[in-house]
C-alpha cells in the first residue's frame, strides 16, 4: 500500500522516519489526478508546480490536499466552475488556505463543484460533469463532487469542501467516505466565494473521522476578517476522540425513519444496525418526532433562502471590476452580456427565483416566511438537543443516482429523506456524515448532528461508531 | 397660493483611519484607485468589517441630532446594479438605522424653526465614475467609503429654509469632528425632494439626485418650484418622477419616473452580527458631543452680552469659538476677548488665509495682553503692537511688554517726580496755569510722554498735573 493511501496520522509518521518524502506524496498525488482526470473529472485545475513542504510537527505537514474551486487561492485560477470566472485568479488566500500554508500542507490541485457551488450533483460546472469512483454511470452528488471523489479515489488523502445545504455531507455519502461541516464560525468563510452567506459552511472529506478532526483542527479559528467566527482555541477535536461514549444520548427523527422504512427497506436495516451498534458502545438512542410540515418544509425553505442571498451574493459579478467581461456599448449592456453568457441556464434560474423572493411584493410572503420556518425548525432541534448529545439520521434516501435520473422533487421520499442535512446548515449545528455500509455494491451512510459548539462530542461519537461499522473505503479495497 | 414642500437626504462621508466595512485608507486622495483593498473591488470571498470607529461617529451624530438610538447597530443589503457598486449591493441601514425622529433648530430671520428628522444612517459610499465621449473611468477610492445619510421630513419650506438647514446641519458635523463635510472633495452631496401644491395635502414628489453644492441644492429648488408652479397654474399634473439638475443650465431633466422606480430588494446583511449598543457606550459618546453652534450663539448673547453680530462671528467655526470659550473660563472680560478674536486675531487668519491652529496664539496671551491693558501697564495702542509680535513670534505678552521696553509708568512717585521735573523746566508756563486752558494741562502731558518716551500712564499724569498744576509757585 502506498504511504498516500494511510491514515495521516500513518503519513506524518512515515515522513518524520523518512520513510518516504513530501516529493514524493506530492508527485504520486499529482499523477494519480491526472490518471484518473478522464474518468472521474474531479480536477478544474491540477498543480503540476506543487512542491514538496518541510515536515514539521504538523500532522498535515508536506502531505498532498485538494481544495474546492471555490476556496480563493492567491495566484492560482479559481473558477467557481462558472464560465464567468473561467480566467479570474484571485489577489488574496480563503483563510483556510492561508492556515493549511502554515500547517505546510501541499495544495495540488482544485476541484469541480456545480457551477458556483450550488446543486447538488457536480453535473453543471464549466468543465464537465463529475462522475462517481463506485460506478462512473452514477454522479457523486454536490456541490463539492469534485474533493469527494478525490478522496473516494485516494487521489488526496484530504481535501477542501463548503457546504450550504448539504454540499460536504451528501457527497460523502455517495462517496463512501467521511464528509463533515462544522459549527457555523468555526472556520472563517473569509476567501470562500460566497453562495447563502447565513449558510455557508467550511469542512472537509477524509478517508477517517480521525483525519477529518485534524484536517478540520487547522483550518479553525477566530479571523479578523470574518464576524461571524469565534474564538475555538480551547477546542481540540482530535484530544478527545477515542473517548468513551456510554452514556451519551442520541435520537432519531421519527419522520425520516419511517419515511426511509417506507421507501427502501436495505437502507433501513442498515440504520437500524446501526442503532445498535450505539446500543453496543452504552449510547442510548431515543425517538423523538419533528412535525412534519417542518421537515417538508426544509427544503423549499432552503431554496428561498439560498436563492436570495445567492442572487445578491453573484451581483459582484458583472465583468466590470474582474471576471471574464463581454463587450457591450455601455456600462449596462457590459453587464448583461457578461451575465448572460457567463451563467448556465440553471443558475440564471435561480437567479430569477432569488430576486423574485426578494422583492418587496413577496418578501413578506417567501422571505420571511422561509426565515420563520427556518428558526421554528432550528429552535424545535435545539430544544431537543437539551436532552441529547445530537442526532443519528441515514444521510440519503439512497445510493447514488445515475446520470439523468428523474427526481420527483415534490415527493415525500425527496423532501424527506434526501433534504434533511440542510437543518445542520439551518442552525449552524457541527454535522459528520461517515459510510455505514453498501447496498448494490454502492456505499451508503448516516449522519450525526450535534448542538453548536459541540463539535468535538459529534467527532467522538462517529469516531467510536467508525470503529464498529469498519467500512473500507473504496480507495483501499482495489489496492488489495 | 402655491406652496412647496422640499425635504433634503444629505449624505456626508466621515473620516476615519479604515473604511467603514474595509482595512483601506478612508481619507481622501486626489491619485485614483490608491485605497483599494480586495473588498472594495468586490471579488469573491471578501467579507464586510465593520469599523467601530465609524458606528460610534454615526451614533454621535444620531444623539447630536436629538435622534433615537436603536437597541443594537444592524445592517442591511440595498441590491441594484449599476457600474459604480462592485459588490452589486451597498451596505446600508433600512430596518434600524443608527437614528429615527430627530431635529435640528435652524435660525431664520423670524426666530427658530424646528426641522425634524426622518432618520439618520451608516452605510458604505459607491465608487466614483468619469464619463467620458467613448469610455467611463471607474475610481474604487470612494468604495466603501464611510457615509452617513441624513433624511428630514417635508417638512421645509422654502430655499432659504433648505440652505440653512444645510449650512446648521454641516456646522453640527464640523462641530461633532466627524468629517469636513466639504462639497468640493465631494464629500457632502444633496438628494432634494420638492413638491408644489394649493391645498393641504401635498403635492406630487419629484425627486433630484446627487446634488453637489449648496448653491446649486438652492438653484435647484428655485427651478423646480417655478417649473412646478407654472405646470399647475396651466392646469397641468405634476408627475412623480426622479429629475436631474444640470448644473450647467441649471434646469433639471427629466431621468426616470414612478412606474421605473427601482426595488432595492432590501434585506439583513447576514455577515455582520449584530452590534450591541449598551447604555454605557451611548453616554461615553455623548460626553464628546461639544455644545453646538446656535446654543453657543444664544450663550453668548444671553450670558456675555455680546451682540448677535460678534456672537455669529464667533461660532462660525468651533476651533474659534472653543479658543473664545477658553479665554472666557480663564477669566478674561467676554467683551474684551471678543473683541480681541473678532478683530486682530481673525483678521490676521482672514489675510493669511490660514486657521488658528496655525498660529501660536493661546487663550492664556489673550488673557495676558486683557491684563496689561486693564492694569495699565499698557496702553490698548501698544496692546495691538504686542498683539501682532505675539501671533508672529509666539511670545507671550509679558516678555515682549518687557523686551520693547513698553512698560508705562504707573508708579505715583515716579511720574511725580517726572513731572515736578517738567514743571521746573516750563517756570513760567506753570505759573501761568489757568484751569479755564485746558490746552495747557495737555502740553504739559505731551511734555511728560516726551520725557519719559511714551511710557508714563496718560490717566495718571493728568491726575498728578492737576494736583501740581495749581499749587505750583505759590
Amino acid at each position: 500500500m502506498s504511504y498516500l493511501d494511510k491514515s495521516l496520522e500513518e503519513i506524518h509518521a512515515a515522513l518524520k522516519d523518512g520513510k518516504v518524502t513530501s516529493k514524493e506524496l506530492v508527485e504520486e498525488s499529482l499523477k494519480r489526478a491526472h490518471d484518473y482526470q478522464d474518468e472521474l473529472n474531479s480536477f478544474v485545475t491540477i498543480l503540476d508546480d506543487a512542491k514538496e513542504k518541510d515536515i514539521t510537527d504538523n500532522v498535515l505537514s508536506g502531505i498532498p490536499y485538494a481544495a474546492k474551486d471555490n476556496y480563493s487561492t492567491k495566484g492560482i485560477l479559481t473558477t467557481a466552475s462558472s464560465n464567468i470566472l473561467s480566467n479570474y485568479v484571485p489577489v488574496f488566500d480563503a483563510t483556510a488556505i492561508t492556515k493549511l500554508k502554515e500547517a505546510n500542507a501541499c495544495l495540488i490541485g482544485k476541484t469541480v463543484l456545480d457551477e458556483l457551488a450550488m446543486g447538488g450533483t457536480s453535473t453543471t460546472g464549466h468543465t464537465g460533469p463529475v462522475k462517481n469512483p463506485w460506478d462512473t454511470s452514477r454522479l457523486i452528488g454536490g456541490s463539492s463532487g469534485g474533493s469527494a471523489a478525490a478522496v473516494a479515489k485516494g487521489i488526496v488523502p484530504y481535501a477542501l469542501g463548503s457546504d450550504t445545504g448539504d454540499s460536504i455531507r451528501k457527497p460523502a455519502c455517495y462517496g463512501g467516505i467521511v464528509g463533515v461541516k462544522p459549527t457555523y464560525g468555526l472556520i472563517s468563510r473569509w476567501g470562500l466565494f460566497a453562495f447563502a452567506s447565513s449558510l455557508d459552511h467550511l469542512g472537509c472529506f477524509a478517508k477517517s473521522v480521525k483525519d477529518a478532526a485534524y484536517v478540520i483542527n487547522n483550518m479553525k479559528g477566530i479571523d479578523d476578517n470574518d464576524m461571524t467566527s469565534w474564538d475555538s482555541s480551547n477546542i481540540d477535536l482530535v484530544k478527545d476522540i477515542d473517548k468513551d461514549v456510554s452514556g451519551k444520548k442520541l435520537f432519531y427523527i421519527k419522520e425520516i425513519v419511517d419515511e426511509l422504512k417506507n421507501s427502501n427497506q436495505k437502507y433501513y436495516y442498515n440504520f437500524i444496525n446501526i442503532l445498535n451498534y450505539c446500543k453496543e458502545l452504552g449510547i442510548e438512542v431515543k425517538e423523538e418526532s419533528i412535525d412534519i410540515k417542518l421537515l417538508k418544509g426544509a427544503y423549499p425553505t432552503y431554496m428561498a433562502i439560498s436563492c436570495a442571498e445567492a442572487t445578491s451574493n453573484n451581483s459582484n459579478l458583472t465583468g466590470i471590476p474582474f471576471g471574464n467581461k463581454k463587450d457591450g456599448d455601455n456600462p449596462y449592456e457590459v453587464m448583461i452580456n457578461t451575465r448572460t453568457e457567463g451563467f448556465s441556464e440553471l443558475i440564471r434560474r435561480r437567479f430569477v427565483i432569488g430576486s423574485f423572493i426578494l422583492q418587496k411584493e413577496n418578501q413578506e410572503k417567501l422571505f420571511k416566511n422561509a426565515q420563520r420556518l427556518r428558526r421554528l425548525i432550528v429552535e424545535r432541534v435545539t430544544e431537543l438537543f437539551k436532552k441529547y448529545d445530537g442526532y443519528i439520521v441515514p444521510a440519503s434516501g439512497d445510493i447514488a443516482p445515475h446520470f439523468n435520473e428523474e427526481i420527483d422533487r415534490l415527493s415525500e421520499k425527496y423532501l424527506l429523506l434526501e433534504n434533511h442535512l440542510v437543518i445542520g446548515d439551518f442552525g449552524g449545528f457541527p454535522s459528520i456524515t461517515i459510510p455505514s455500509g453498501e447496498i448494490d455494491n454502492m456505499p451508503i451512510a448516516i449522519n450525526i448532528t450535534g448542538p453548536i459548539m459541540e463539535d468535538a462530542k459529534i467527532f467522538n461519537i462517529a469516531k467510536k461508531l467508525e470503529e464498529k461499522i469498519g467500512f473500507t473505503p473504496l480507495s483501499l479495497r482495489k489496492e488489495k | 397660493m402655491y406652496k412647496a414642500t422640499i425635504g433634503l437626504e444629505i449624505h456626508c462621508e466621515f473620516e476615519s483611519i479604515s473604511k467603514v466595512f474595509s482595512p483601506s485608507d478612508n481619507s481622501y486622495t486626489d491619485a485614483p484607485n490608491i485605497h483599494v483593498a480586495p473588498q472594495d473591488l468586490g471579488f469573491p470571498g471578501i467579507l464586510p468589517v465593520l469599523n467601530k470607529k465609524s458606528i460610534e461617529q454615526a451614533l454621535k451624530m444620531s444623539m447630536a441630532l436629538n435622534c433615537k438610538t436603536p437597541d443594537e447597530i444592524v445592517f442591511d443589503r440595498k441590491n441594484y446594479y449599476y457600474p459604480d457598486l462592485p459588490k452589486g449591493y451597498q451596505i446600508t441601514q433600512f430596518n434600524k438605522p443608527v437614528g429615527v425622529n430627530g431635529y435640528i433648530d435652524i435660525e431664520m430671520e423670524d426666530g427658530i424653526k424646528r426641522i425634524t428628522i426622518q432618520d439618520i444612517h451608516l452605510e458604505e459610499d459607491s465608487a466614483s465614475l468619469d464619463h467620458y465621449d467613448t469610455y467611463s473611468l471607474i475610481d474604487y477610492n470612494r468604495a466603501g467609503r464611510t457615509l452617513v445619510e441624513m433624511v428630514t421630513d417635508p417638512c421645509i419650506h422654502s430655499k432659504e429654509e433648505a440652505l440653512k438647514l444645510l449650512e446648521t446641519y454641516r456646522s453640527i458635523i464640523l462641530y461633532c469632528g466627524v468629517s469636513q463635510a466639504r462639497s468640493d472633495r465631494g464629500q457632502m452631496r444633496c438628494d432634494v425632494n420638492v413638491s408644489v401644491s394649493n391645498t393641504d395635502e401635498l403635492g406630487c414628489k419629484v425627486e433630484m439626485k446627487n446634488i453637489n453644492s449648496f448653491y446649486n441644492v438652492g438653484r435647484a429648488i428655485d427651478y423646480e418650484i417655478k417649473r412646478q408652479t407654472e405646470v399647475l397654474e396651466s392646469g397641468g399634473v405634476v408627475e412623480q418622477e426622479t429629475r436631474r439638475f444640470d448644473d450647467e443650465t441649471g434646469i433639471t431633466y427629466k431621468m426616470r419616473d414612478k412606474a421605473d422606480a427601482v426595488d432595492y430588494k432590501y434585506f439583513p446583511e447576514p455577515n455582520i452580527p449584530p452590534y450591541p449598543v449598551t447604555e454605557q457606550w451611548l453616554n461615553e459618546i455623548r460626553k464628546t458631543i461639544p455644545m453646538l453652534q446656535l446654543e453657543r450663539k444664544q450663550k453668548y448673547i444671553s450670558d456675555y452680552d455680546l451682540s448677535a453680530y460678534d456672537a455669529e462671528v464667533l461660532v462660525k467655526t468651533k476651533e474659534i469659538s472653543d479658543f473664545f470659550n477658553d479665554c472666557v473660563k480663564l477669566g478674561t472680560d467676554p467683551k474684551k476677548a471678543c473683541n480681541w478674536i473678532t478683530g486682530m486675531l481673525m483678521g490676521y487668519l482672514n489675510e493669511t488665509d490660514i486657521s488658528i491652529k496655525d498660529v501660536p496664539i493661546t487663550p492664556e496671551m489673550i488673557k495676558e495682553l486683557v491684563d496689561l491693558v486693564d492694569k495699565k501697564t499698557i496702553s490698548s495702542k501698544q496692546a495691538k503692537e504686542v498683539f501682532e509680535d505675539m501671533i508672529e513670534s509666539g511670545n507671550n505678552p509679558k516678555k515682549i511688554v518687557e523686551e520693547k521696553r513698553m512698560m508705562q509708568i504707573t508708579d505715583d512717585s515716579a511720574i511725580h517726580d517726572v513731572v515736578m521735573e517738567v514743571l521746573k523746566e516750563n517756570d513760567e508756563q506753570a505759573r501761568d496755569y489757568n484751569p479755564e486752558k485746558t490746552r495747557m494741562i495737555d502740553f504739559f502731558v505731551g511734555q511728560v510722554m516726551k520725557k519719559t518716551r511714551g511710557k508714563a500712564n496718560p490717566a495718571k499724569t493728568m491726575e498728578i498735573l492737576r494736583e501740581e498744576l495749581p499749587k505750583y509757585g505759590k
